[in-house]
């Protein structure tokens, strides 16, 4: 893999032993603060309940490692429930996102769109100028949306960063490739789906995760808009965990006392399928998507 | 913001949006180009649709600021109470009191915060071994995507009463020290939790900019005998100046929002008294306490202090003779 060492630029010199020696420090140190309290939580998840207070909350490595919390989390089942409501929200509120920001993005990316720069000059706005949390409560109200699922999506369909990041990259793509499939006889829709977005891939891929990400890890919303705590997401059931760890009001009765191992279990769920998809994804950040976007 | 516009991957990178696309017969008039861009606006109905309801609809809603509103009366029913709600605002101690304490922590944020990614993006810049680099890349940008609620959990495991750190204590027959739920240390603890959370994925930014830096530059400065430190301040700070402006501009726009779920989270555990920012203000004494007309005003007066300030901002850079966040 020669493509993997980038050779040193001869006027750099070789850095002497010191400055090697401070930066492997630097390096090592940046990656344990990160991923040292991951580690922890995990071993304090696997660890047997007992042991985790006869060490006092946290074991470092346990000594007879063990799913028992894991099990009797899935048989409690307010955790799986609200696993599964997690899941539903993200997958379906990142398809309808995803869908909603291309279709947008596309068509604000033509030139010369009728009214484009008007709608682009309206939405720039409201991210300059965001109503805030009382209106968009009101406007939830109104719409009749408390107390479903569509809460938790609809008042969050498109994000203006996204949106932005996937215009400019659109914008990236040379006319001449269009221009040539129109010739063809693709109507607007075929160009939009068998030359644009084939070769926007790393860009949908990076909205994908970012929309994915935040719809599963919303939680607060699910406080205000939704009464019934038996349709929280994981989020909000596991704020009730760390509340009720951290001295704070618990959302729910049962989960108040829950032993540390359980708690640190819940943390666990609650981040595995970030930490599982995100490195597929992340590749893609190096590649530019991001920055082309940065101004409006 | 010409470093910033690194072109897409497969494809060649084009100077200008390019020019008309269509061949089809010209169409004039606005009905005409209506009809001509059918597909595309038919296109854009459900997200246009979306900010009409959920973002014009809410803006609209901020004249709810001017009534005293009862949500089962609704905005028509609701009385109308002049600028009432606005003066009971600038007259609330406690409204002032979140509203220097959020100062005061994006104080500490820009302080404190804001050099930390410029210099781990350098660290990571000056790695000659890119895997080594890739890996420190993909650790340090993970905790932006965990949410706060992980984030307060881990912060409490590692420094609580018990946690880690004063486990160790112990172990060493040392005092324990009590970091989380004390209030004298909270505003330091939530700037150290947003370095921890975001400083990694902060450096992408910088990281672009640097790449974009002309190697020659830098083997010039060598060759006349700059040492590392000179290098830095006559080509790489130079050549990052336009992004710092940026990132400051849209920085100082933020200046009242520090962030709410941070702050939501461990307010019971320390009290107002450090953790009440505008926007969980906003939240306690508008949602809560169902004086929505109150809270209202409060949020409206922190979104137009924001716009005021970018403005001011991008106009001072202006006349600096940086680009800002919007040219002209």
């Amino acid at each position: 893999m020669s493509a993997n060492v980038q050779h040193r630029p001869t006027w750099m010199g070789e850095p002497k032993a010191v400055t090697k020696l401070a930066k492997a420090i630097a390096l090592i140190v940046t990656v344990l603060l990160v991923l040292f309290p991951f580690w922890i939580v995990v071993a304090t998840s696997l660890a047997d309940p007992q042991e985790v207070i006869a060490n006092g909350g946290y074991v470092i490595w346990p000594q007879r490692p063990t799913l028992d919390i894991y099990k009797s989390l899935i048989d409690e089942g307010v955790v799986t429930k609200a696993m599964l409501i997690s899941t539903g929200v993200t997958l379906v509120g990142t398809a309808i996102s995803l869908a909603c920001t291309v279709f947008l993005a596309y068509a604000l990316s033509r030139p010369q769109i009728v009214g484009g720069s008007l709608i682009l000059k309206l939405i720039l706005f409201t991210f300059l100028f965001p109503a805030g949390m009382i209106p968009n409560y009101l406007v939830v109200q109104n719409t009749q949306l408390t107390d479903t699922y569509a809460a938790l999506v609809l008042p969050f369909l498109v994000s203006v960063f996204n949106l932005v990041v996937m215009r400019g990259f659109f914008m990236g793509i040379p006319a001449e490739l269009l221009e040539a499939a129109r010739m063809d006889g693709a109507g607007e829709f075929g160009v939009l789906w068998r030359v644009v977005l084939p070769l926007s891939k790393s860009v949908v891929a990076v909205v994908g995760l970012f929309y994915g990400v935040t719809y599963w890890n919303r939680w607060f919303e699910a406080i205000l808009y939704l009464n019934d705590s038996q349709m929280w997401p994981l989020g909000t059931v596991l704020r009730s965990y760390v509340n009720a760890g951290a001295g704070g009001d618990a959302g729910s009765e049962s989960l108040a006392f829950a032993p540390q191992s359980m708690q640190m279990a819940v943390v666990v769920l609650a981040t595995l399928p970030i930490v599982c998809v995100y490195p597929f994804i992340q590749r893609y950040f190096a590649k530019g998507v991001l920055l082309g976007a940065v101004k409006g | 913001m010409s470093v910033l516009s690194a072109p897409p991957d497969a494809t060649t990178p084009v100077k200008k949006p390019a020019a008309p696309l269509r061949v089809s017969r010209p169409k004039t008039g606005f009905w005409g180009r209506v009809r001509r861009d059918r597909i595309l606006l038919l296109l854009m109905v459900p997200g246009v649709l979306y900010f009409l309801v959920f973002h014009y609809g809410a803006i609209a809603g901020l004249t709810i600021s001017l009534t005293e509103y009862k949500p089962f009366l609704g905005l028509a029913g609701s009385k109308f109470v002049g600028f009432a709600n606005f003066e009971r605002l600038f007259s609330n101690p406690d409204f002032w009191h979140a509203f220097f304490n959020t100062l005061y922590i994006s104080f500490l944020q820009i302080v404190f915060f804001f050099p930390v990614p410029l210099a781990l993006a350098m660290l990571l810049h000056s790695l000659t071994r890119n895997t080594i680099r890739r890996f420190v890349q993909s650790v340090v940008y993970l905790p932006h995507f965990i949410s706060w609620v992980v984030v307060v959990a881990l912060f409490q495991q590692m420094l609580g009463g018990a946690g880690v750190l004063n486990g160790l204590l112990a172990d060493g027959g040392m005092d324990p020290v009590s970091i989380i739920g004390n209030p004298d240390l909270f505003r330091p603890l939530a700037v150290f939790q947003v370095i921890w959370k975001e400083a990694g994925w902060g450096t992408i930014i910088f990281l672009a900019a640097l790449a974009n830096i002309d190697e020659q530059q830098y083997e010039a400065a060598a060759m006349d005998g700059a040492t590392w430190w000179r290098r830095v301040w006559h080509v790489t700070l130079p050549a990052l100046r336009p992004v710092i402006v940026l990132l400051l501009i849209l920085r100082l726009g933020e200046i009242l929002s520090v962030g709410f779920e941070q702050f939501f989270l461990q307010r019971t555990a320390v009290g107002p008294e450090v953790a009440e920012v505008v926007d969980t203000f906003v939240y306690f004494f508008g949602i809560e306490s169902g004086d929505y007309g109150f809270g209202v005003a409060a949020g409206l007066f922190k979104g137009v202090v924001g716009v005021i300030l970018i403005f001011a901002a991008n106009k001072v850079a202006h006349r600096l003779g940086e680009q800002g966040v919007y040219s002209r």
